[in-house]
């Protein structure tokens, strides 16, 4: 056998642990639970827990896993120009996001080609919330006080740790511990006091998450991060979820991993993000463009609306096998004819749907729901269908 | 014969000119749940180190080597439509094909269970 990643687990298990990983306010916990524990954006993290990537995955899905992200960057904007600053920065509505809400975000370079994905919160008093991709703070936080720090504070939090419950039970779990919870609704947020028993933590959380689940993303202060993780371990309704897991969620729930399936070289066009641009910064809105790149992603957005898109426009789809053969990413998508039209980013056997899915690129004239194209696996072809996602329906909390 | 170990995870069991051949418990630990797994032709030769099937788990692919030079004489249907039994049986009911031996002394070249489990360790 030729191991890809488990090689590395393997050799990671087997020596000492590499110095140069940082390690999460949880990593202490993580060995006690018996995480196998890889690098990941520079961290060592628990790619999964003794139960195993496909027990964890259901679990989430049936009852409450619990994540540690703290690998995922966390900062303030703040001050009176700070909504209007980091407009300049994301296609996205930032300026009329009421208080107490939560939006998704990207950061353009010139060329339109996304830096990052992010989560933006709007917690009043002239202050938002942002966490970004752990594998890409360093460079985020250095953009964003370049462009914008001369207009309102930059202020990263490296003190705060970051822990997502999820899954249809997440509510139960947490609303014992921290009453009240139970009445935000998805992409809302507050200070709330969890109570351990031993102790009450402060936290920050929101009704959001990665997984396609309800669920909450709680931000707590990296002293009491291993405090709160052991009491939602210690509700029955909650077992630890590793990466692994965590990544099969997220493709099932249709959303971009970073670096896999977005990057600096797709537009929001192309990856088919056009509704995180909300109306009033698309053209004819009453702040249009005015962000990195908007030159170019405005003209493409009026070329894929309009009669015909542009040939060689690519755009991201989801993808369902029609034979039980998953589809990994890299893998070469073509047409009947064998020619190359696009390649998977992200794909693997979703536990839940419990067929092979996968995202990626596709030739746009291919990108119609129900359009057959050809994976080439193993040299092998494989058909796959262009799909609709999300692949499991999402079971956010509306209210 | 006792049971020989490829530097690649594969087991052999070798009786009389056939092995039955299948991935280790160290290998499928390592790998996690496996979710796929593409076997090779019945009747099909390979010569040793030639990729003759591949194991998926939700997280990663590896491709299996063929650990001697042979011919293949049987597959694990079983296996297929149960890729898990690669997980709960690695060394049983797990197994993925049988190969009827072409040349008898490459089997000298591969481990036996004591060195395997240090190298394992090792690797």
């Amino acid at each position: 056998m030729d191991f890809d990643l488990p090689l590395q687990e393997i050799a990671m298990s087997a020596s000492a642990p590499d110095s140069s990983l940082l390690l999460t306010p949880l990593n202490a916990l993580h060995l006690e639970l018996g995480a196998r524990m890889v690098p990941f954006a520079g961290y060592s993290m628990p790619v999964q827990y003794p139960a195993g990537l496909m027990a964890e995955h259901h679990h989430t899905r049936k009852a409450a896993g619990l994540f540690d992200v703290s690998h995922m960057g966390q900062l303030r904007l703040v001050g009176p120009d700070a909504a209007a600053a980091f407009e300049s920065l994301i296609p996205v509505d930032v300026i009329d996001l009421p208080v107490g809400k939560q939006r998704y975000g990207l950061l353009l370079n010139d060329e339109g080609g996304i830096i990052d994905d992010l989560m933006f919160f709007n917690k009043g008093n002239n202050e938002i919330f942002v966490i970004v991709n752990g594998a890409c703070k360093v460079g985020d936080i250095a953009h964003i006080q370049a462009q914008i720090g001369s207009r309102c504070q930059v202020i990263p939090m490296p003190e705060m740790a970051l822990l997502a419950l999820q899954g249809p039970q997440a509510v139960t779990a947490l609303s014992r511990l921290a009453p009240g919870v139970e009445k935000l609704v998805f992409m809302t947020g507050g200070n709330f006091t969890v109570d351990t028993g031993a102790q009450k933590i402060e936290v920050f959380l929101t009704r959001s998450g990665y997984t396609g689940e309800d669920g909450f993303e709680i931000s707590v202060h990296k002293d009491h991060a291993e405090a709160l993780a052991r009491a939602l371990l210690a509700q029955a309704e909650v077992k630890p979820i590793g990466l692994g897991a965590r990544n099969s969620l997220r493709l099932e729930a249709g959303l971009c991993l970073y670096g896999n399936d977005i990057d600096t070289t797709t537009n929001p066009v192309e990856a088919n993000l056009l509704w995180a641009m909300q109306k009033v910064r698309r053209a004819g809105g009453a702040r249009a463009g005015g962000f990195p790149g908007a030159t170019k992603i405005l003209a493409a957005l009026a070329d894929s609306t309009g009669a015909a898109a542009p040939k060689g426009t690519k755009k991201r789809v989801g993808l369902i096998a029609l034979e039980r053969i998953p589809v990994r990413d890299h893998t070469e998508l073509q047409d009947g004819q064998g020619n190359k039209i696009g390649e998977v980013t992200s794909g693997l056997l979703g536990p839940t749907i419990d067929k092979p899915v996968a995202m990626g690129y596709v030739d746009a004239a291919f990108s119609a729901l129900g359009t057959q194209v050809v994976a080439i696996v193993r040299g092998k072809p494989v058909p796959m269908e262009v799909s609709g996602m999300p692949f499991v329906p999402t079971r956010y909390y509306r209210g | 014969m006792a049971i020989k170990y490829t530097p690649d995870h594969e087991w052999l069991n070798v009786e009389g000119d056939t092995a039955t051949v299948g991935i280790t418990h160290h290998a499928q630990d390592a790998l996690g749940d496996v979710v796929f797994v593409d076997l090779p032709e019945v009747g099909k030769t390979f010569a040793a180190k030639d990729v003759a099937g591949v194991v998926e788990s939700v997280k990663a692919a590896a491709d299996v080597y063929m650990p001697v030079t042979g011919e293949i004489t049987e597959v694990n249907e079983a296996l297929r439509a149960d890729p898990a039994l690669a997980n709960t049986d690695p060394l049983g009911a797990g197994w993925f094909f049988k190969v009827k031996l072409s040349n008898a002394s490459e089997l000298d070249a591969l481990m036996d269970e004591t060195s395997y489990t240090a190298f394992s360790v090792n690797a």
